[in-house]
């Protein structure tokens, strides 16, 4: 209540009705009814927003209480037998799980260890262009992968790593095999990984070129004058500068560790070559939605959402330690 | 930065950081333009030909006569152009005003919302649930299954929330005054001066649309209801031809297999790849906006 008063203490004029909604005291819910009854086109439209976002977002969260059930579609959740943790348990036993686990982490820490650092060093390079053409020119062509679909891009990798294509052609050249190498479950990783850096890599460099044009031009002058040349000022001034976005973006990607692309490893992986492609979230869909084994597969997938989650909250947690830099 | 005197290691790193990007933006681009090649080149050449293309080899247009005449990519570009129209102009219209509600300092549910849109950012109920939840709502194919469950992303949401906040408070309170409610502001102020990031909006929900498959993929069953990007996950991932491309002779049908892949690629590639150009001033600011700090 007492933040009632203080909101209402500096009253503007002119501001018609919208303040008085919170002038005067009385429970949270007599003011909100009134604030409703004051700006009720407000409350009109927030109601299909906040509908959307119970109904897709919030239910299906309620929904994931099926991995703890033996769920039978045609009994419904309410009827189906609850189960504990046993979808959990044989998930864990089975002799699937090291595999998925392994294959999920390693290919969230190539695609991490390749995918973050190579957009900011394009964006540090395209930085250090002076003709504005040739940096909009480099920009426009490092974008386009971004724009093309992705069932699209992995019919192109498909054809590029068949037995005639050119990049199996190009390797072999340097001695490597010449089948398809989508059939060879040790190059599936950097296959993976390769595209998809050749597919974000501009797109990604973008926020750190947009941090990187706020940068007080003044720094580098007076840089300039100390004598330092392009690479020092690079250093000690543009890095420096863009730290902030590097680690929020940091953040953010630990975020997502686990909930890697898996349309694309379905649309490229096949049986030959699941020992290495096969990751959690494909592996959800299989048995989701192939073999319709819906408790199972939501265990699994909740048990990947939970690893998402705690990531997220623990890279957050020591960046707001070490940095002072921290989502929420 | 004007440089007083360009010292000779200044020079040395201009010459390399121009090559190395001359570089990289062949490698960029060089996949599209090999297939683009290729979709002109007569197959039977194609075929014999290993390595690098850099000019097509031979000339047809056999395949795009092919793809052109297929009814499958015509059907499928017009569901792809519906899901598109539909399903953005649904993302715009929620997407605004929830950001528009969002936007308002004195919203009472504002902090509560937020949270709320926040929290489904980083977690969700997962493929299963969301499937069986689509499924109960009658929706397993419909159309409305690629445009309803989809039809806000709070990331976009908080980026357009920004941008209206950042807006002077006067515009809309003397609007207030000459008695115009909140539909009216909306419509009628804050978005036509929020052209800008209307635009990003616009661009992403309708690369969105015209990229998704999956969706698509697990809701509809019926064929004439899918996109262009089911087609094409038959035509590339599965190479299966479609009916309307049989041909008798079986030679003939291995060359211009490989020629018809091609083409299908720059048919549904292009008009995407036309447009982005145009729209590049606006993706800084978006992308700038939602990833800092909602």
């Amino acid at each position: 209540m007492s933040r009632a008063v203080t909101q209402a203490a500096a009253p503007r004029r002119g501001g018609g009705a919208r303040e008085t909604g919170t002038q005067n005291g009385g429970s949270f819910f007599a003011r909100l009814l009134r604030d409703m009854r004051m700006n009720r086109y407000i409350y009109l439209m927030a109601i299909p927003v906040l509908a959307y976002f119970i109904l897709f977002h919030y239910i299906p969260m309620g929904g994931a209480v099926i991995a703890f059930m033996d769920y039978v579609p045609a009994k419904g959740i309410l009827a189906s037998k609850w189960v504990g943790f046993d979808n959990f348990i044989s998930f864990f036993t089975s002799f699937q799980f090291g595999r998925l686990l392994k294959n999920t982490i390693l290919l969230s820490l190539l695609q991490l260890i390749w995918g973050f650092p190579l957009p900011i060093l394009l964006a540090l390079l395209i930085n250090e262009v002076h003709s504005p053409r040739f940096k909009k020119g480099v920009q426009t062509i490092s974008y386009m992968p971004h724009f093309i679909s992705l069932v699209v891009i992995c019919g192109i990798i498909q054809d590029f790593t068949s037995s005639e294509g050119v990049i199996t052609q190009l390797f072999s050249l340097f001695g490597g095999p010449d089948s398809n190498l989508l059939l060879k479950p040790e190059l599936f990783r950097t296959i993976y990984v390769a595209s998809g850096v050749w597919q974000e890599c501009g797109w990604g460099s973008i926020i750190y070129l947009s941090a990187m044009s706020a940068i007080d031009p003044g720094l580098y002058e007076a840089a300039l004058i100390d004598g330092a040349n392009r690479f020092k000022q690079l250093v000690h001034i543009t890095i420096p500068c863009i730290l902030p976005t590097i680690v929020i973006l940091f953040i953010m990607r630990m975020g997502n560790v686990m909930s890697l692309g898996f349309e694309k490893v379905i649309l490229l992986y096949n049986p030959n070559i699941y020992e290495t492609a096969d990751i959690i979230s494909s592996y959800v869909y299989r048995r989701g939605l192939v073999e319709f084994d819906y408790s199972f597969s939501s265990a699994v997938g909740l048990f990947n959402s939970v690893i998402n989650f705690a990531l997220l909250v623990t890279v957050n947690r020591i960046s707001s330690k070490v940095s002072e830099i921290s989502l929420w | 930065m004007a440089a007083i005197r360009k010292s000779a290691g200044d020079r040395v790193f201009d010459v390399c950081n121009y090559c190395l990007l001359i570089l990289l933006s062949v490698i960029f681009l060089y996949p599209m333009l090999h297939v683009l090649f290729a979709s002109f080149s007569d197959p039977a050449r194609l075929i014999s030909h290993r390595g690098i293309l850099l000019y097509p080899k031979g000339f047809t247009l056999t395949g795009y006569g092919i793809v052109f005449k297929d009814r499958n990519t015509l059907l499928g570009y017009a569901n792809t152009l519906f899901y598109m129209v539909v399903g953005t102009g649904l993302n715009l219209l929620l997407t605004s005003m929830g950001a528009y509600v969002l936007s308002r300092k004195s919203f009472m549910l504002k902090k509560a919302m937020s949270v709320m849109l926040v929290v489904t950012m980083y977690f969700s109920g997962g493929l299963i649930p969301n499937f069986l939840l689509v499924k109960s709502l009658g929706m397993y194919d419909n159309r409305l299954a690629l445009i309803l469950p989809t039809a806000i992303s709070a990331y976009n949401l908080i980026v357009m929330r920004t941008a209206f906040s950042q807006l002077p408070d006067g515009l809309e309170e003397s609007a207030k005054i000459d008695g115009a409610n909140d539909f009216t502001i909306l419509f009628r102020i804050v978005l036509p001066v929020s052209m800008s990031v209307v635009a990003v909006m616009v661009l992403f929900y309708a690369v969105g649309h015209w990229n998704g498959w999956f969706n698509a993929y697990i809701y509809l069953r019926t064929r004439t209801k899918y996109p262009l990007a089911l087609f094409l996950r038959e035509t590339l991932i599965e190479n299966r031809i479609s009916a309307d491309m049989e041909f008798t002779d079986s030679a003939e049908s291995f060359f211009t297999k490989a020629l018809i892949k091609y083409c299908t690629i720059i048919v549904s590639t292009v008009p995407i790849l036309v447009i982005y150009p145009f729209l590049q001033k606006y993706f800084a600011k978006g992308v700038m906006v939602g990833s800092l700090k909602g």
